[in-house]
Order: C-alpha cells, then sequence, then structure tokens
C-alpha cells in the first residue's frame, strides 16, 4: 500500500516537473542566480531559518498564484484572488471563533465560500458575458466590503481554536526532521501546487482550461458547454483562495479584515514571471512556484542586504519586466 | 544569453548594495520595523532614529509596509531583519498577537525587542517608547475649554475605534471635557479613518446637525485636515478648530489662523528613544518599561519656536 501510493505521489511529482521542464529553465536559472548572488553578497542571507522564513512569506502568495493561473490560462484575469482570501479567513473566523464550530468545519467554510464566490465570478464572466477584468473587479470590492462587515471592522482572533495556529506555523517536517522545520503552510502550498498541476494536466478540466483560452470559439462549435467549464474553473480557483486565507488567518492567528488589497497583483506578477501568458492558453504550475518564489526571494534578499526600501519596490519592478522580457525573446526564437 | 544578463542584472544590482552592508559589518546593527515608512510621520520618526544612529554609531534599517492593513507583510520584514541577528529590534506592531511567534523567537535568542509608537501586549518588549496619548488629548481639551471660554458645545472627530491611539485620544479629551468642565458638552464623537474626505463629511454632518457647535478636536492629522475642509466648504466661521500631529495643510490652517492650534506628538524623539532604548539594553543597562517621548501644544505663536519647529513635519 506505501508503495503504491509512493508511485502515484512519484507520478505526480515526475509530471509537475515535465511538463514546465523545458518552459521553465530560464525562470530556474533566474531563481538560483538570485540565491547564489544574494549568498555573495551577505553571509546572513543562506541560514536554514532565513529560507524558512522565505518559504513561509511564499506560502500565501504562491497560493493565491496557483488560483491566479487558472483562470489566467483561460485567457480571463481574476483582480478579486486577494480579497477573496481574507473573505474567506473572515468567514473562517466567525464560523470558529463567533460560533465555536469544530476546526475541520471553520477550514470547509472558508474553502466552500472561496469556492461560491469563484462560482459567482465565474457566472458573471461566463454567463452575463461582463469582461472578466470588470467582474472580479466587482467582485474584489464586494467582498473587501463584506468582510470589513461581517467582521465589524475588527480583527477576529483564533485564540479559541487549539490547533489553528499549526495549520501554517506548525512544522509535520520538523518533528520527523528536526534540523528542518519546514512550516506547514509551504507544504500545503506544494500540495495545492501539485493537485492543480494535476487538473491541468491530466483531467478533462484541465483540457478545456488550456483550449478555453487558446480558442473558445471553437471549442464553443465543437459542441462544448464552454460556460459551464469556465465557472468550474473561476469556483476552483474560488476554493483555492480559501486555502489561502486559512494560511493566512492561521499564520496571524487571526482574520484581519481590512488586509488583502494588493495582494491580487503579487499573485499576478509571480504568474507572468513564471511564464504564463496573460492572453491565455500557455502557462504551468511549476513556473507560477518559481515565479512566486523569486518574489519572494527578491524582497527577502534586498531586505537582508538592508537596501533602501524605495529602492527595493523599484529593483522588484524592473525584475518582473526584466524576467516577461526575457522569456517573450526566447519564445520568439523558438518560434 | 538572455538567462546570462538577466543574472547579469540581479548581480549587478547585488553589487550596487553590497557595500552598505560589508562596509559597517563589525558596527551593533539594529532594525526598526515600522507601521509604515512612506507617511510623514514614519520619516519623522526614520530620521529620529538615524540621528541617534549617527550619534552612537551604530547601523539601523528603517523599513514597513505600504499601508496599515498589511499585517503578514510586516512580520516578513521582522523575519527578514532577525535573519540579519541584530543586537536588537525596534518594533511597531500593526497587530501585536500575530507577531508573537518571531518576537519569542527573538527574545529566545537573547535579542532584546524595543516596542514603539504603540505596545505590544506582552511581556517581550523590555521598553516601548510611546507618546502619552491620553494627557495629550487631556490637553488638547484644556486648550479648547480656554479658547471658547469654558461654555458650549464641542465635538471630535476621530480616526477609528479600534487602535490604541484612536481609543485614548478620544478618552482623554471626552473625560478631561467631563470631569473638569461642566459647562461644556460633546454632543458627539463620530469616526472618519483618518481619511482627509470622510472626515471633510463627518464635519460637515456635524455642523449640520449642531449650528451652535463652538469647537472641534480632530485625532489625527487625515482628521484634523478634514475638519478644517469641512468648515471651510461650509463657510462656517467663528469655530474653534484643535488638531494632532502636523503636516503642511495642517501647519498651513495654524498659520493662517482657520485652526487654532494643534497637539504634537515628537516623531523624532520616538525614533530617537527607540535606538537609544535599543543600544542601553544590548549594554545590558537599565531600561525604563516605559518612554514617555513628549508631546507639545502649539499654535500660530509658537510655531516657528526652535524648539516646536523640530518635531513639527511637513
Amino acid at each position: 500500500m506505501t508503495s503504491a501510493t509512493e508511485t502515484k505521489s512519484k507520478t505526480l511529482l515526475s509530471h509537475l516537473v515535465d511538463t514546465g521542464a523545458h518552459q521553465k529553465l530560464l525562470a530556474f536559472a533566474s531563481l538560483i542566480a538570485l540565491l547564489i548572488g544574494f549568498s555573495i553578497a551577505s553571509p546572513n542571507f543562506m541560514q536554514t531559518s532565513n529560507m524558512i522564513a522565505i518559504l513561509q512569506a511564499t506560502s500565501v502568495n504562491g497560493v493565491l498564484a496557483v488560483a491566479a493561473t487558472l483562470v489566467i490560462i483561460t485567457g480571463g484575469i481574476d483582480l478579486s484572488v486577494g480579497t477573496l482570501m481574507t473573505f474567506c479567513a473572515v468567514i473562517a473566523g466567525v464560523v470558529l471563533t463567533y460560533a465555536g464550530m469544530p476546526l475541520p468545519l471553520g477550514v470547509a467554510a472558508a474553502i466552500g465560500a472561496g469556492a461560491f464566490c469563484g462560482l459567482c465570478s465565474g457566472t458573471f464572466v461566463a454567463k452575463m458575458k461582463i469582461p472578466p477584468f470588470i467582474a472580479t473587479l466587482g467582485m474584489m470590492l464586494i467582498l473587501k466590503g463584506l468582510s470589513l462587515v461581517i467582521s465589524g471592522t475588527r480583527p477576529i482572533y483564533f485564540n479559541d481554536t487549539p490547533g489553528f495556529d499549526q495549520i501554517s506555523r506548525g512544522s509535520l517536517i520538523g518533528e520527523i526532521i528536526p534540523a528542518l522545520p519546514i512550516p506547514n503552510g509551504v507544504l500545503i502550498l506544494f500540495l495545492v501546487a501539485l493537485s492543480a498541476s494535476y487538473i491541468l494536466g491530466r483531467t478533462v478540466l484541465g483540457r478545456y482550461t488550456f483550449a478555453l483560452g487558446s480558442n473558445e470559439e471553437a471549442v464553443r462549435l465543437s459542441g462544448v458547454n464552454t460556460d459551464a467549464w469556465k465557472m468550474g474553473i473561476y469556483a476552483l480557483a474560488g476554493g483555492i483562495c480559501g486555502i489561502a486565507g486559512i494560511l493566512i488567518a492561521s499564520r496571524l492567528n487571526s482574520a484581519q479584515p481590512a488586509l488583502g488589497l494588493g495582494y491580487e497583483l503579487e499573485a499576478i506578477a509571480a504568474v507572468v514571471i513564471g511564464g504564463t501568458s496573460l492572453s491565455g492558453g500557455r502557462g504551468t504550475i511549476l513556473g507560477t512556484l518559481i515565479g512566486a518564489l523569486i518574489m519572494a526571494v527578491l524582497t527577502n534578499g534586498l531586505r537582508v542586504l538592508s537596501v533602501a526600501q524605495e529602492w527595493q519596490t523599484v529593483v522588484t519592478g524592473a525584475i518582473i519586466i526584466l524576467a516577461v522580457y526575457a522569456d517573450m525573446v526566447r519564445r520568439r526564437q523558438t518560434n | 544569453m538572455l538567462s546570462r544578463r538577466f543574472i547579469l542584472g540581479a548581480i549587478g544590482a547585488l553589487a550596487l548594495a553590497a557595500p552598505a552592508t560589508t562596509a559597517s559589518a563589525e558596527d551593533l546593527y539594529v532594525p526598526l520595523v515600522s507601521k509604515g515608512f512612506q507617511h510623514q510621520f514614519w520619516q519623522a520618526v526614520k530620521l529620529g532614529a538615524e540621528q541617534a544612529a549617527d550619534e552612537m554609531g551604530i547601523r539601523i534599517t528603517f523599513e514597513g509596509p505600504d499601508n496599515e492593513t498589511m499585517v503578514d507583510r510586516q512580520i516578513d520584514m521582522l523575519a527578514a531583519a532577525l535573519a540579519n541577528k541584530p543586537a536588537a529590534i525596534g518594533f511597531a506592531a500593526l497587530d501585536s498577537q500575530a507577531a508573537i511567534p518571531l518576537l519569542r523567537q527573538a527574545s529566545d535568542a537573547g535579542i532584546p525587542v524595543i516596542a514603539f509608537d504603540s505596545g505590544v501586549d506582552s511581556d517581550i518588549p523590555v521598553s516601548t517608547a510611546t507618546t502619552d496619548n491620553l494627557a495629550a488629548a487631556s490637553l488638547a481639551a484644556d486648550k479648547m475649554a480656554e479658547l471658547i471660554g469654558g461654555t458650549g458645545k464641542v465635538a471630535v472627530v476621530a480616526h477609528d475605534q479600534t487602535s490604541r491611539t484612536g481609543i485614548d485620544r478620544r478618552d482623554g479629551f471626552v473625560n478631561r471635557i467631563a470631569e473638569k468642565y461642566p459647562d461644556i458638552e460633546v454632543v458627539t464623537v463620530q469616526y472618519g479613518q483618518g481619511d482627509h474626505l470622510k472626515s471633510t463629511e463627518v464635519t460637515k454632518a456635524i455642523l449640520t446637525a449642531n449650528p451652535d457647535l463652538k469647537g472641534i478636536f480632530g485625532t489625527n492629522e487625515g482628521s484634523a485636515i478634514g475638519v478644517v475642509n469641512g468648515v471651510q466648504e461650509l463657510g462656517t466661521t467663528g469655530l474653534t478648530i484643535i488638531g494632532y500631529d502636523s503636516g503642511k495643510a495642517q501647519k498651513d490652517a495654524i498659520k493662517s489662523g482657520l485652526m487654532a492650534g494643534a497637539i504634537t506628538q515628537n516623531p523624532v524623539g520616538i525614533g530617537y528613544e527607540t535606538v537609544k532604548a535599543a543600544v542601553a539594553a544590548v549594554k545590558g543597562e537599565e531600561v525604563p518599561a516605559l518612554i514617555d517621548t513628549g508631546f507639545y501644544y502649539y499654535d500660530a505663536s509658537n510655531i516657528d519656536d526652535p524648539k516646536i519647529a523640530a518635531v513639527l513635519y511637513d
């Protein structure tokens, strides 16, 4: 039985690597270059605790970026991922702290709320034909407002739910290998990425995700119910935002209702650095994961080097443009 | 080829930054993780911290998230600051609970934590450098009573009802009036989130509801500017406005007589005292648990006084 699950996870892993390997070499090389560069520049950069801090900083943005990747591959965009994450965190707070329900119920409610909101966005886009940018912009504001309304503009703390903060802060790996206390939040990011990669590469939903982004009209003309599939993808992305909501709430041990605005742009930045095309039809989860790691390494590295904060922002912006430009040129050359 | 260019670019960026770290590797290093960095208030705190760092020959960094909602980003900053093995840490918590695991990690590693601006609900910080907002707001109440002749209706436009500063400034003012000035009535306390526009609307609503109002107290920079704007838009005259903090617009309003005066904290002092306490804690000296960084009332008569001008910011 163990060997069976082992082979299964092995194929999953090789799948995650295979589909992205060639495309993502560049982004991966950049990530390594950054790691080496920062290690040379500061002796404090390459130490276990700092690497773990980087992974921890990646976890929430990474999960959001995975959700954004799914929608972007369909040729859409999801601006609501950040505030949806917050909304789901607040829902978890209401269920766990206000209603005093058991932990699994709170997690399920958050993910369910996320999927439902995603379904709403999907309906606006697919059925009501509202452009994704506008539909999700509206959702972003609705959810930001609702989070504040439901929470009464106050953070909701999870002090009465023992173990809640362990979802993100705890470390199952650290219990087995004490020298490597990788937080569970990072583990969850990788599980989410693996699952999303599997869905994209091995399921009908995944095939239609790419097909919708390449040529939606052709897919519709071949008799596929494109609306239903599209709504499904938005709902899936919403559910993943729900997971991000649990992660951030657990990490802060509180649902912070005002947080979330601006997080969608960082998620989208991670997606495009990872080589996913904003015009749809092309992209990988592995690329997004690397993109999210590049963002986190860059932010952390510049901080450890004590670069003035104003310049950190400038450098991050320049790197985004550089990374995407390099990817475009390489693509033109291969074509 | 492109990847090489990319790598070169990245290394170039690092090379630019590298001298700053290598030049002073032997110094004492104290990172300050603040609630923000782009607002003038925080820039003034940073200035004070840099003054102290220069005097004591230590190295500091000053960082804060883009806005005060980004609790998780502040935690990431704290984590990066800890990676640099600092001698001590200055920290202005956006949410003290969220930061406790990292603060504990710091204190376990023997790194003293100095809280600044607002306290941390924990016994980890060895000291807290902050303004006594209750006392400062009571002073505003005394000045208000003096200016309106000890009788009449006044109102408060506060920045929020949840943060420590919002609560203390409101209560400091309202309680002082209730205790000491029986002929003055605080007719209402309204909240404008410290946002100029919202505070303007709130002020206009208050003035419409209370045409016989004699004074308004705005509890932070945004609230005070909002009060001034609201009064100007309605064309109300003869109202006594008392503000909080400084900033160019508020200073101009005081100089032109639109605003009677304002309470200023000492943001430069907050930064200065934080670094000073950090160095003392590192050296094992006794550090007071609470450092009152002081406050002043200023108006058109003393706004250019060097002592006042030094703590005001544009």
